[in-house]
């Protein structure tokens, strides 16, 4: 048991707004897997056991409490669960790496079109992608038509917060109106 | 006045307004101009140049006169079109570029003084004598110049910019938009519908025509009814489409608060960018005036106007109207205005052809030559054959004809063809990709031709959208055929107004033309035709219909000027929304931020990141004793600082090492496993890139650290140099600069202050690395120094970052040390002559930071060949140096150097300084600095000049490391 406290990026509580909730996911453990050259079906075998494969781009699969996510070229993070022992492939501990927000509930989508260029018109759960909340990286999960993980570098939590909360408080006034 | 029985506002909610100070009552669904005209308010505005009072000539977004400052709580927002301005309660609103008042403007002189004012007038008044530009030419211009003001505070309105998607966008929502909507919503496709007014329907609202034998409004109730029963359109009002892009991409602007009181967070403004798979333009047309003298007086405006205002608004702007026009479009107002029992005294119809119409007299071949009434319409001259006479009117409504809406269809360089059936231009097909014109846009003006044009195009979308477009009956509608005879100016002698906005009149085309600027483009910028807020929607097919007149060419010949975006003007805020402020990029903040601001050290950015400057102490009043303070801390106990920072890289593989030889000027191959190496990185033009150290953390695995500013960048090269050249490489790699927050603990006392933090000496070689679990947390402590004394770098996952630091820091104090800032460890690393970005700026090579021994001879990298070229070394390079003011006097960076005894030039700059600090340590100002062949002149005294700072010091050239050169301090 480490002496030091951990801390989250924000400890922020949560809001609701029309119906809408953004939150800061809690920490967890996030490994991201990069096969080497001809390694993807390895790394497949060595996730088998738990339910899970390498994604292809812009998926995401999720079985029990692991999520495996693409992020980008021969690249996936591990979310919720730690790596298989026995993988051959590049593995880094990105857990502390970044903040985790979710944002969901009828407005949620609408919230986005604030923040992201991505057309989420048909988002289903599965998807996942690589793009920007207004300026800052993203990884977007999605996981149902009106549930979203959105993941930014840690140390822009309280921008990335303050942005979210910011489009989503301006839906709220235009829901007002009816 | 208003109508009774007439117009779509509701009667049931009376609205206050405030115009020029006077209370006037309207409705809600009044536009501002439609409120005026029913108070009888006829002057809303003076000209631009010549401050003529001016009235409200048009319905639409297209308005010239009719510019306004709205006022609001905490903005003011000018040149707003009333035509466009809804009301609410309590909306204040006041005339612009007028001074005392409306009714008595100053500025009018301008009027009296028009024969020395014509085009062109400022080129030839304001070019001299060349002296009186700055002193008196641009400040008289400068108070002239604008229209309306702003308030002067900072917008602090909330604005919104978004994003939306949809297989089918369609532009406009008349007859073909809504049909055209209509037509691919039954067919299940996403379709976004754009209106740029409050309600759809466009000029169905405005005509009192009829579709299926019923009022035309029915029918457009029951189509939005359907399109709200559709969940896969969706209708936007108070949207105008302004842009359109690459990728179907198009620009819109909503009035999402504009037109109602002001409420908490909700936008007043929201910039949308649109994405469409295809797309109609279905923007409809814009009637244009005919110029005759002295054609803008308060009460003369667009024939179709008066249909508007009396069929959406139920007002009209006066008591006895007279129509004035070259096509039928006069006869459709006149039946409106007629029916409504509004008298029509005359219409004038400029065809000796024209027809009859039932209840007025029709002037056959007669043309409008003049007007009377400065503050508002009394009278109007006409002339029939040889014949001259007068008709008493205070409203007269003009049809020249209408101009197909083709603005978008050229905002990709299109450019529109002129039709001579029509006399306009219409749009040449594909300028946009997946853009279908249809209805009146396309040159195609009765109602049926429209609903038949929009299913057209609605049905063409679908099957390129790979859907089956449904059978939809087309409405019964008028379909009168398009009869016109092109008029644009009567010909006169006094002043005949083309652009109402800027003041060009047909002499300043004609004028312009005589004087060689004969091109329409040339036309444009010396006449100003067209460069008022209405962007010449106008006025500029009548400017260059009388431009080809005067150069004796055809209207296609002389062509149009170019058509960009936006289409009507943008409010910079919503473009900027969210960026206001902090809002204006990312803020990133180290886990130690809280704890730095505890002790009340000042923030500066460092790009992105906020970092603490200084940790001022009680007693200290200025930031320089709290910087002497920590240096000295540093040198003589121990300091702690986060250097989280830092860009950090990941790197795996059996091939890593073989690729950090390649992006490594020196060799890391051969670094054994627990090591620590100093790194140089050139980019491919062979200068510096980005410095730093890696780690040697097992056979196949390292950890690169790159400088603050550069770890974007050198991310980013990375990919680029395994991508392009090493592609098959076994090495991977990822940043993991966020996942470690990272402490520098340096000076004499750091061994110990870790020793009592680790709970047992570290044990570690200078350049060394080890793993180590601190009070019970895994991390990883590297013996690294940017100090110049004993230091280590200790690192733990970002959530203990906080803990620890705080940790760190009161055992520090607890040794007589402490935190330090970055102003001190930019000092402590002058002393030492370390390098940051001031020195590796861009334009450095490892030659001239005096590191050309670190370009390893025995393999090839990124930047070597480059950095070999012909010029890139040699005594010829301004070099690396230290610098030491002789006496004790500030010196700065920027200040350039000389030779004693030279001239101050240009022609005799020897170098420039990059880098100063006052260094406790050695009692003295010093300085980084790059001087040519400078490593040959240690010892040398130079002139230090800054003319910014009046800075003009004598400095001794030393070597760039002051403290400890042999390295033993860090070594111990």
């Amino acid at each position: 048991m480490p002496d030091l406290i951990a801390k989250p990026a924000l400890g922020t509580a949560a809001v609701t707004i029309a119906a809408t909730t953004l939150a800061e996911a809690a920490l967890t453990t996030i490994t991201a897997i990069a096969p080497y050259p001809g390694g993807e079906a390895a790394v497949t075998r060595a996730l088998h056991p738990m339910g899970l494969a390498f994604p292809a781009p812009n998926t995401a699969r999720t079985a029990g409490n692991a999520t495996l996510v693409w992020t980008g070229r021969a690249q996936a993070f591990l979310i919720g669960a730690p790596p298989p022992a026995d993988l051959t492939a590049a593995v880094t501990d990105q857990s502390d790496a970044w903040v985790t927000l979710t944002l969901s509930g009828p407005q949620a989508r609408a919230t986005l079109s604030r923040l992201v260029p991505l057309d989420l018109r048909h988002a289903t759960s599965g998807q996942a992608f690589r793009s920007a909340l207004n300026h800052m990286p993203l990884i977007l999960i999605v996981d149902g038509p009106e549930a979203f993980r959105l993941m930014t570098f840690r140390s822009m939590a309280r921008t990335a917060w303050a942005e979210v909360s910011h489009a989503l408080t301006l839906i709220g006034a235009r829901s007002a109106l009816g | 006045m208003r109508i009774d029985g007439k117009g779509r506002v509701d009667r049931s909610r009376p609205v206050t307004i405030t115009f020029d100070g006077r209370k006037l009552p309207a409705y809600k669904g009044d536009t501002l101009a439609s409120a005026l005209i029913a108070n009888d308010v006829r002057v809303v505005g003076r000209s631009f140049k010549y401050h003529r009072p001016r009235g409200i000539l048009t319905a639409g977004s297209e308005e010239p006169n009719a510019l306004v400052e709205v006022i609001g709580h905490a903005n003011q927002t000018p040149n707003t079109r009333a035509t466009v301005q809804e009301v609410f309660e309590g909306l204040v609103a006041q005339s612009q570029n007028r001074w005392p008042s409306l009714a008595f403007d100053v500025m009018a002189v301008n009027d009296l003084a028009a024969p020395f004012l014509s085009a062109g007038f400022y080129y030839k008044t304001f070019m001299w004598p060349r002296r009186f530009w700055e002193g008196i030419y641009e400040p008289l211009i400068r108070r002239a110049a604008g229209l309306g003001r702003l308030s002067g505070k900072h917008d602090e309105g909330v604005y919104e910019k978004a994003w939306a998607h949809c297989d089918l966008l369609v532009i406009g929502s008349g007859p073909a938009g809504l049909m055209a909507a209509l037509t691919a919503g039954r067919a299940g496709a996403d379709v976004i519908l754009c209106e740029e007014t409050a309600e759809v329907g466009g000029r169905l609202l405005s005509d009192d025509g009829q579709i299926d034998g019923a009022p035309a409004e029915n029918w457009v109730d029951l189509a939005v009814a359907e399109l709200a029963s559709l969940p896969n359109v969706r209708v936007m009002v108070r949207t105008t489409v302004t842009g359109a892009y690459d990728d179907g991409t198009f620009g819109a602007l909503e009035r999402v608060g504009l037109h109602r009181r002001p409420r908490p967070n909700l936008p007043r403004e929201c910039f949308w960018r649109i994405v469409a798979r295809r797309s109609i333009l279905a923007a409809g047309a814009l009637e244009r005036g005919i110029a005759f003298e002295n054609n803008d007086r308060p009460g003369i405006m667009m024939a179709s106007a008066l249909g508007t205002f009396l069929n959406r608004y139920g007002v009209v702007p006066g008591r006895e109207v007279t129509l004035f026009g070259n096509n039928d479009s006069t006869r459709l107002t006149a039946r409106c205005l007629m029916a409504a029992g509004v008298s029509v005294a005359a219409i004038i119809d400029a065809r000796a052809d024209a027809p009859d119409e039932a209840g007025t007299t029709v002037h056959k071949g007669a043309v409008v030559i003049g007007t009377r009434g400065r503050m508002g319409l009394r009278e109007i001259a006409v002339r029939k054959g040889s014949t001259e006479f007068r008709v008493a009117t205070d409203v007269l409504g003009i049809s020249g004809g209408w101009n197909p809406t083709v603005h978008l269809t050229c905002h990709m360089n299109g450019r529109p063809q002129w039709s001579p059936d029509l006399a306009a231009f219409v749009p040449s097909g594909g300028a946009i990709p997946g853009m279908l014109v249809a209805g009146a846009a396309n040159g195609t003006f009765s109602t049926h031709g429209c609903l038949a044009a929009g299913a057209q195009a609605a049905r063409v979308s679908l099957t390129a959208l790979d859907r089956v477009a449904p059978d939809v009956a087309l409405p019964q509608a008028e379909d009168a055929p398009y009869r016109i005879a092109p008029l644009w100016a009567v010909p006169g002698t006094g002043r005949a107004w083309l652009d109402f906005a800027n003041d060009v009149t047909v002499k300043d085309v004609a004028l312009s033309a005589q004087e060689g600027f004969a091109s329409v483009e040339h036309m444009k910028r010396y006449t100003t035709q067209g460069m008022a807020p209405d962007q010449g929607k106008n006025s500029s097919v009548a400017a260059l219909a009388v431009l080809a007149d005067a150069t004796g060419r055809g209207i296609p010949e002389t062509g149009t000027t170019t058509f960009r975006p936006p289409y009507t003007p943008v409010s910079i805020a919503a473009m900027g929304a969210g960026a206001r402020a902090e809002g204006f990029a990312p803020q990133r903040f180290l886990t130690s931020d809280q704890a730095s601001r505890d002790r009340g050290a000042p923030m500066i950015e460092a790009g992105l990141w906020y970092r603490p400057s200084y940790f001022p102490k009680p007693g200290e009043t200025t930031w320089r004793q709290a910087c002497d303070r920590e240096v000295t801390m540093v040198r003589t106990s121990v300091g702690v600082a986060d250097v989280s920072t830092l860009g950090k890289i990941d790197i795996q593989g059996r091939d890593a090492g073989r690729f950090l030889d390649f992006v490594y000027t020196n060799t890391f191959s051969t670094l054994p496993v627990g090591r620590v190496r100093y790194g140089l990185m050139l980019r491919e033009d062979g200068h510096v890139l980005d410095d730093g150290t890696t780690t040697r953390l097992a056979e196949d695995h390292w950890l690169m650290t790159t400088t603050t500013a550069a770890a974007g960048l050198v991310m980013r090269h990375l990919d680029f140099v395994h991508q392009a050249f090493c592609a098959s490489m076994d090495v991977r790699f990822i940043s993991v600069t966020e996942h470690w927050a990272q402490f520098a603990v340096a000076g004499p006392g750091a061994r110990d202050l870790l020793a009592s933090a680790l709970g047992r000496a570290p044990g570690l070689p200078f350049m060394g690395v080890q793993a180590v679990t601190i009070q019970g947390v895994p991390g990883r402590l590297f013996r690294i120094s940017f100090s110049g004394e004993e230091g280590y770098e200790i690192a733990v996952p970002a959530r203990y970052g906080e803990a620890l630091f705080r940790d760190l820091t009161a055992r520090a104090e607890t040794m007589g040390g402490g935190l330090y800032g970055m102003e001190a460890l930019n000092v402590l690393r002058i002393e030492k002559g370390f390098i940051t970005h001031a020195e590796i700026h861009g334009r450095t090579t490892a030659f001239d930071i005096g590191m050309d021994r670190m370009v390893s001879a025995k393999k090839d990298c990124i930047g070597k060949a480059a950095a070999a070229r012909p010029g890139m070394v040699g005594a010829g390079r301004d070099q690396l140096v230290g610098l030491k003011p002789l006496t004790d006097t500030p010196i700065t960076a920027g200040a350039h150097l000389f030779v004693q005894g030279t001239a101050i030039t240009r022609e005799n700059d020897q170098g420039y300084v990059t880098s100063v600090g006052y260094s406790p340590t050695l009692a003295s100002w010093l300085g980084l600095a790059f001087l040519q062949n400078g490593r040959a002149r240690h010892g040398e005294t130079i002139r230090l000049v800054d003319h910014l700072r009046k800075v003009d010091v004598l400095c001794s050239v030393t070597d760039p490391v002051f403290h400890d050169s042999e390295g033993a301090k860090l070594r111990a």
